[in-house]
């Protein structure tokens, strides 16, 4: 029998072809790095695509959760959007007080209109005591309302910490100056030590102190140690956080930048009576 | 090949873990593990990308250019990542905000180009598979364990759970601070390295030099 050792006939077709190239020929690297990268980007661009609604409706109810819990108006079992309903955003300027009807606080976001040179102011160093650079000009607050009267004025405050910058929401009274309650969303300090500003114990002690006194300057301050009992200026102190002195150097820092003149200061004049 | 796959799944645990024994990924290790919760999510976030990632790269071993083989791997892994981020923050936020940055990280993290480039370039894909599994269960071992006694001890609870009452909240334990420092994990993990290699004496690395005495009596 002939040996008919015939290789078996070669195939055809770009696979093929593409098989039977060697592997470390100009052209295959070419083509083997495009295909994947054609292959990775479709993927990538996929899931962001896709889970884009997902991810954003997740940062929205956060963000909701935040408010409402600042507010005491969280309740379990009951869904955000609904507790929501309670409390009204508005657009307020800074410079002026008052509030911009014509923007819509669904749509305003704070950060972004910082770095907008538009939207943004830079300030100057030596009174930018919260270590800020930038802010923006307009602010959202959120008010919660009680048959017709605002019960409570949400202010978004934020500033720069031991290691990074501390974002929060503080609650006012309708006097715009006994604090309802503070608390801190993200920040990236010391796990146990600056990160205790989230602590629910330490957040407590916000509740019922005072921010301004006669003057115009906000007085509140987180102090070393504890408030000695009957300190006639007890109600402007906090109770200090062992080993995280400068985190709450950060913390009085953005509460009297927020709550002074550059600040929410004139908004927060008008609650307070003439006089 | 039923005992070389059951090989594969079980060494990375003890006999060759990626952290206590080929040292790589304590970066993260240290970062994400003050906490048991954060420590799993990572677990299962890593665990997958390097099991998809070794059945990728192994699938196309056979065409990849040696010239860009580094730069194809990484491209993969990093189309992985991204995956599994996104799937965190659509499915997962809260972790994902703990998380943070850690989870892109995984880029970066050791184990997983290590893998890619010393099993899956080489191994079929069924095989990397389970290396790539092998080695993520490996990672996780050490990692819900160093995870476990950082909070127990730092905070005093599991899972957010309390199990030893703190002393600020009427109980009797005062947590160890270090615990919840970075510092601590890398005790921890320092510990289970000392006792792997008291059992397993095998890991134990031959010295690569002696110091001997050397007696000179001339003058130079």
């Amino acid at each position: 029998m002939p040996s008919d050792a015939v290789p078996t006939p070669p195939r055809t077709g770009w696979l093929a072809t593409f098989r039977n190239m060697p592997n470390d020929s100009t052209r295959k690297t070419l083509i083997v790095a495009l295909a994947l990268c054609l292959v990775c980007s479709i993927l990538v661009s996929t899931a962001a695509v896709k889970l884009q609604p997902l991810q954003q409706r997740n940062q929205e109810l956060d963000r909701k959760k935040i408010i409402l819990e600042v507010a005491g108006l969280l309740k379990p079992g009951v869904s955000i959007d609904k507790l929501f309903k309670q409390v009204e955003p508005k657009v307020v300027d800074l410079s002026t007080g008052e509030y911009v009807d014509t923007m819509d606080p669904n749509q305003f976001d704070q950060r972004q209109a910082a770095k907008d040179p538009e939207m943004g102011v830079k300030i100057p160093p030596d009174r930018d005591i919260a270590q800020i650079r930038k802010r923006s000009k307009y602010a959202v607050v959120y008010l919660v309302k009680e048959e017709g009267q605002t019960k409570l004025i949400l202010l978004p405050v934020h500033g720069y910490g031991l290691w990074s910058t501390m974002y929060a929401y503080i609650a006012l009274k309708r006097d715009a100056n006994t604090i309802f309650g503070l608390r801190f969303y993200e920040q990236g300090e010391t796990a146990g030590l600056g990160a205790e500003i989230d602590n629910p114990r330490w957040r407590n002690n916000w509740t019922g102190k005072v921010v301004y006194g006669e003057a115009e300057k906000p007085q509140i301050r987180v102090i070393k140690g504890t408030v000695a009992p009957g300190d006639p200026e007890a109600k402007f102190k906090i109770d200090g956080l062992a080993g995280a002195t400068l985190t709450a150097n950060g913390v009085t820092n953005l509460i009297h930048y927020w709550l002074g003149p550059e600040g929410f200061g004139t908004y927060l004049k008008k609650f307070r009576p003439a006089g | 090949m039923a005992s070389e796959a059951k090989k594969v799944i079980t060494d990375p645990l003890f006999n060759n873990n990626p952290i206590a024994f080929q040292i790589l990924g304590v970066c993260s290790a240290l970062a994400v593990t003050s906490k048991l919760e954060t420590s799993l999510m990572m677990s299962l976030a890593l665990t997958a990308v390097l099991v998809c990632s070794n059945a990728a790269i192994s699938l196309i071993r056979n065409h990849i250019p040696s010239s860009i083989r580094i730069i194809v791997q990484m491209t993969i892994i990093a189309s992985l990542v991204i995956i599994v981020d996104q799937m965190l923050k659509a499915f997962a936020y809260e972790l994902s905000k703990q998380l943070s940055v850690f989870v892109g990280l995984i880029i970066t993290n050791c184990i997983v180009l290590g893998r890619a480039e010393a099993y899956a370039m080489k191994n079929s894909v069924g095989l990397s598979f389970l290396d790539g599994l092998g080695n993520g269960l490996g990672y996780s071992l050490i990692l819900i364990i160093v995870g476990t006694i950082r909070e127990l001890f730092g905070s005093g609870t599991l899972l957010g759970y309390t199990v030893f009452p703190l002393v600020t909240e009427g109980g009797w334990f005062y947590p160890v601070g270090i615990m919840l420092l970075p510092p601590s994990a890398f005790f921890i993990i320092g510990l289970f390295i000392w006792w792997l290699r008291s059992w397993k004496t095998e890991q134990v690395e031959q010295t690569e030099y002696r110091i001997h005495v050397v007696h000179r009596t001339e003058v130079i």
